[in-house]
């Protein structure tokens, strides 16, 4: 009889549950929790919100960090997994299954249901985001939206999970650093000083967060708002532009994708904190890493074509050639510059139908431009000189009256108003046709660079899909360009833009990306959908000083490297035949490395000479065995 | 179409299924009676532990196999007619080679201790065992206490798995301290410490006598040869080394020793038969090596030779510098060279030895007493660069130059603090003492 009772409480033994203390750090996480759930069913607490905003926020920090405590401060400094496979939450239990579907639910409420959260479009908030409003206003002085009540819970998610993370791997340096790291970056530059930025009137701005991954960097309002926000936003667009072409590629060669992936980037912080237990659920199959293969520079397609259709569209948006009756230029006076295209007369019209109040054209050279076309136009224009006018524009550019003076001294002048709204067209130096022989000759350029010099590096289908990838973006560009120069690309760029924020942004990198950490490992995202790590990643495989170093013959082929791969590396295929690692999806979580019980893998820096290195028979065996088989290649 | 026969499905006879395709189209068969696919070994403990499931520690998927066409076989092959050029399997199949490989691995040793044979008294070699484990220690309600025999590797590998379930474990060692026929001994102390450190009851200096069982059958309690002590308890490990398993080859006209006699070329006594892996034994040790090798990269690597011997090209098996690596709980333990224990060492050989304050970090290095060369390394918390090493054996550097340099060999994940400076400062000032 009491052998069944013994069998019966197989589950109550460690290490497959929590201890006492984890159970009421975990209920004290709750608590904070349902202080949320309760806010979001508007009922009234009583004290107020700051009070409750602040026990929520607390009680969940502490339960996270007193759960990693009572786990891991009586341990020796060691590897730390024991039980992982055993314990429900961690090996897609019913646990696993039950967070996914609440973390799901929540994506799904934040991208297309904020209203049930508690916003609300014109008036007081109510729901659980009117409980963030105190710590918004404190930071920005505005009210909270959904994005901040997300961006407030994510920081803390990385915190608090960074600090277990670090009580769990305490004994390895590589990996505190990386963690304070990620964590300063999610709390300065993602979360406070973005909110800073918006209190001091300059545009919303975290600075870290490049483009792709922030595919909305180059959007339309995004620059209006960065130009329109003078030097400084002038500084945050440049400083954008800069960290692609120049910061990034310099980082990624000389430490490998490593520098962002897991020192820097907030979806890769999440992951290696909040999302590290399930670091291991990461489908190893070759099936997959063809799947990843696939998609993720479908997406980097996806994503260039979006960006390039919505900066053309900005463009063309910018050419008085294209006003039309649909221009929104209502009570506006228009100020155009371009003498080429559409004859200037047959523009204003079209401003006068748009309801435009006057039109200003300016010109550079000395003689002012004749306008044809001109019966049948009813409201004001005039010719002015640009370097005639050039104070009085700077006075209405920042809101005052004055007068514009006439090219033709007998015509009249115009005078603007005080607060009158002014639209400027033609007042960029590139044009979309350079832009897209820009973005051609740029795609150009890498593309013959690698099938030059990096050819042998690349494995058959790899040549193939770049080929193929190549040809289908060229294409779409030249295409668009040749055929119809008035329309964009077969879509509308915005269009584009708005299925990319909902399918990618949206979809894969909120919902699946981390709704499913709990069923398919904490790295989906930046596995198989991040543009940002695919580019870092094919840099990082072909021009890297980067790769994790296999120990000579020490790998005894057990399988810890694999099995915590969160991005689904078969690292010990490579460490079996003592070959280095040099693989564009890898992180640089080091994790690996730091689970390995041999010792056998380094994660380093080193020359370019001999990082990819072929192996048949390991060290340690006949030096003239290892000689012939090796080289025999 | 040749046909090459493989018994094992171990490293040793994988590794040689492996580089027999990469260099023939020979008709490949491995036959192996333990598990469908090849596995390794030496993850068995992290199943248990929970770290993998059993698929985490097959090195290859199960369909790569098929795709480079080695036919897998499970049975137990029982007989071996080399006449015929035939193996019998347990159940009746013939099935006829060209050559053999007998990669057929070791088997626990049973010293013949009374009570041996009791359920709930077990090695741990095969994936059976670890099955037989798992029935047998669930947990500490019906595991009060386990006692484990003998102070190795797989022992202490046994406790450290025991520990993650919470359950009591007892460690006899039959010597005076932890492994020291292998190890210095201060790098045995501090092993001995860190054992304690984890929980674990270590006995020195204490013997086996007998397993005692209850009404059952069952084991209840072992009898310590020194004290007479009874020591109730529910399972015991027997992890006393472990020796060639050739017991189906005692009537075929193989010769053996321990294990399968060979020569260089890793043939045994009879035409077209080679053996490998844990199952071979040298005629003569080469060097220093003792005659069975029972590790994993030695099985490894007379699969790489064996399959060039096989495939036309015939080669001596020939290792280059030993090497060796292991964890002792949560201290990783390399070795390059050669350092032997106090027990064992000859009158030449000296040791440099510098052990961390912390006592979870310590090097001991081999060098002769007259030349200065260095011979061996061993390394308790601090990774090593095997290729540096390897390389320093080979060109005979001194131990001043190995001492000067040693930053050139870690291979500690970067950020970690490193101690060269205070070892050259150690040795520096042992070398004024002298
Ligand atoms: C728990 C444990 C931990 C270890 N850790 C390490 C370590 O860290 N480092 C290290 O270097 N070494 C380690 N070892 C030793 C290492 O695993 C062995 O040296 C290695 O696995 C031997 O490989 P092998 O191919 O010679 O034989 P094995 O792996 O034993 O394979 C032989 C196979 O042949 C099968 N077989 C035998 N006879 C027959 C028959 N008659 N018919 C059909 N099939 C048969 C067996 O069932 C077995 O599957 C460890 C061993 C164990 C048990
Ligand atoms: S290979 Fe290693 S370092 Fe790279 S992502 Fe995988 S676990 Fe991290
Ligand atoms: S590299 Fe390390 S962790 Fe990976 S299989 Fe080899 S020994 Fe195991």
């Amino acid at each position: 009889m009491s052998k069944i009772q013994n069998d019966m409480s197989l589950t109550g033994q460690p290490p497959k549950t929590i201890n006492k203390q984890q159970k009421l750090a975990s209920a004290l996480g709750l608590i904070g929790l349902f202080i949320l759930l309760i806010a979001l069913f508007n009922v009234i607490l009583p004290g107020g919100k700051v009070i409750w905003l602040t026990t929520s926020l607390v009680a969940m920090a502490t339960g996270i960090i007193w759960f990693a405590h009572a786990g891991y401060a009586h341990k020796k400094a060691g590897i730390k997994n024991d039980g992982v496979y055993f314990k429900s939450l961690s090996s897609r239990g019913l646990w696993a299954w039950s967070l996914g579907i609440f973390i799901t639910l929540f994506y799904v409420a934040l991208y297309w249901f904020p209203q049930y959260l508690g916003l609300v479009e014109d008036g007081d908030n109510n729901g659980v985001i009117a409980l963030f409003d105190p710590l918004s206003k404190l930071l920005s002085g505005n009210p909270a939206s959904q994005w901040f009540v997300y961006g407030t819970l994510y920081t803390l998610a990385i915190l608090g999970f960074g600090v277990k993370f670090m009580y769990k791997y305490w004994h390895n340096k590589y990996e505190v650093l990386r963690t304070c790291s990620v964590m300063f970056f999610q709390l300065a530059f993602a979360f406070v000083i973005p909110e800073i930025l918006v209190r001091l009137n300059q545009p919303y701005y975290d600075l870290k967060n490049m483009w792709p991954l922030n595919y909305d960097l180059f959007a339309g309002y995004k620059i209006d708002e960065f130009l329109s926000a003078g030097n400084v936003g002038l500084l945050m667009l440049i400083f954008g532009i800069i960290s692609i072409f120049v910061v990034s590629p310099i980082l990624t060669y000389k430490y490998g994708k490593r520098w962002y992936c897991s020192w820097v980037c907030g979806c890769g912080g999440l992951a290696e904190t909040a999302g590290d237990p399930f670091r291991h659920l990461s489908d190893k199959r070759q099936v997959a890493w063809k799947v990843e293969r696939w998609v993720i520079h479908s997406v980097v397609v996806f994503v260039t074509v979006m960006t390039t259709a919505v900066i053309f569209s900005y463009l063309r948006g910018n050419e008085s050639s294209n006003i039309s009756e649909w221009s929104n230029l209502e009570d506006k006076v228009v100020i155009m510059s371009e003498s080429q295209g559409k004859s200037i007369g047959e523009r204003i019209k079209q401003a006068e139908k748009a309801k435009a109040k006057a039109v200003v054209f300016l010109y550079e050279e000395n003689e002012a431009p004749t306008i044809e076309d001109t019966e049948g136009i009813t409201i004001d224009y005039i010719v002015a000189s640009q370097s005639e006018n050039k104070q009085a524009l700077h006075i209405i550019k920042n809101g005052n009256e004055a007068i514009i003076k006439n090219s033709n001294s007998n015509g009249e002048n115009l005078t603007v108003a005080k607060q009158q709204d002014i639209a400027v067209y033609d007042d960029f130096w590139i044009s979309k046709e350079f832009f897209i022989w820009f973005i051609i000759g740029l795609l150009t350029l890498v593309f013959a660079w690698v099938m030059l010099f990096k050819r042998d590096a690349l494995a058959k289908d790899a040549k193939y899909g770049a080929i193929g990838y190549f040809v289908v973006v060229l294409s779409i560009l030249l295409f668009t360009y040749f055929s119809n120069p008035g329309k964009l690309f077969f879509f509308d760029a915005y269009q584009l833009r708005k299925s990319y924020g909902f399918l990618i942004g949206a979809m894969f990198s909120g919902v699946i990306g981390v709704g499913f950490y709990p069923l398919l490992g904490s790295r989906v995202w930046c596995r198989f959908g991040c543009p940002m790590a695919a580019i870092l990643g094919f840099q990082q495989r072909l021009f890297s000083r980067f790769r994790i170093t296999t120990n000579g013959g020490q790998c005894i082929s057990c399988g810890n490297c694999s099995t915590y791969c969160e991005m689904g590396i078969d690292v010990r295929a490579y460490a079996q035949k003592g070959e280095n690692i040099v693989r564009s999806s890898c992180v640089g979580c080091g994790v690996c490395s730091a689970v390995c019980p041999r010792g056998v893998l380094k994660l380093e820096n080193g020359p370019e000479d001999g990082r990819i290195n072929p192996t048949d028979v390991l060290l340690g065996n006949d030096v003239n065995l290892m000689e012939l088989m090796n080289n025999k290649k | 179409m040749k046909h090459v026969v493989i018994i094992g499905n171990g490293i040793a006879g994988v590794t040689a299924a492996r580089h027999i395709r990469k260099l023939s189209d020979h008709k490949i068969t491995i036959i192996s009676a333990e598990t469908d696919h090849f596995f390794s070994r030496t993850a068995l403990m992290y199943i248990y532990m929970g770290h993998m499931k059993f698929e985490h520690t097959k090195p290859y998927e199960d369909k790569f196999w098929k795709k480079n066409r080695i036919d897998l076989k499970k049975a137990f092959v029982s007989q071996i007619l080399p006449d015929k050029k035939e193996v019998v399997t347990k159940d009746g199949e013939n099935i006829t080679y060209d050559s053999l490989i007998l990669a057929t691995g070791s088997k626990p040793n049973m010293f013949g201790w009374p009570g041996q044979d009791l359920d709930g008294v077990q090695g741990l070699y095969s994936y059976q065992d670890l099955q037989s484990l798992e029935k047998n220690a669930p947990n500490k309600k019906v595991c009060n206490r386990a006692v484990i025999v003998g102070g190795g590797l797989i022992g202490i590998e046994m406790a450290e798995m025991l520990r993650t379930r919470d359950i009591p474990v007892t460690f006899l060692v039959r010597e005076t301290s932890f492994w020291n026929g292998v190890l210095p001994s201060g790098e045995s102390e501090m092993i001995n410490k860190h054992i304690k450190d984890h929980h674990i009851d270590l006995r020195l200096n204490t013997n086996l006598k007998e397993i005692i069982a209850d009404e059952n059958g069952r084991a209840k309690a072992v009898v310590i040869e020194e004290t007479g002590e009874e020591l109730p308890c529910n399972v015991v490990g027997l992890t006393a080394g472990v020796t060639p398993n050739v017991e189906f080859l005692k009537d075929s006209p193989i010769a053996l020793g321990k294990g399968i006699k060979v020569n260089r070329l890793l043939e045994t006594n009879i035409k077209d038969i080679y053996a490998i892996g844990d199952c071979a034994e040298q005629h003569e040790a080469i060097g220093n090596r003792r005659t069975i090798e029972a590790v994993w990269y030695t099985g490894r690597m007379m699969g790489e030779t064996v399959a060039q011997t096989i495939c036309g090209n015939p080669m001596e098996y020939n290792p280059g510098h030993w090497f060796n690596s292991a964890k002792f709980l949560d201290i990783e333990y390399q070795t390059y060279g050669w350092v032997f224990s106090e027990r064992n060492k000859k009158d030449e050989e000296l040791h440099f030895h510098w052990k961390h304050a912390d006592n979870t970090k310590c090097i001991t290095i081999a060098y002769h007493r007259d030349t200065g060369q260095f011979l061996g390394i061993n390394t308790f918390g601090i990774r090593m660069r095997h290729n540096v090493i390897d390389n320093w054996l080979t060109e005979k550097r001194d131990v001043e130059y190995v001492v000067n340099h040693l930053k050139e060999a870690n291979f500690d994940p970067e950020f970690y603090t490193h101690f060269e400076n205070d070892i050259l400062a150690t040795f520096s000032k042992t070398k004024a003492t002298i």
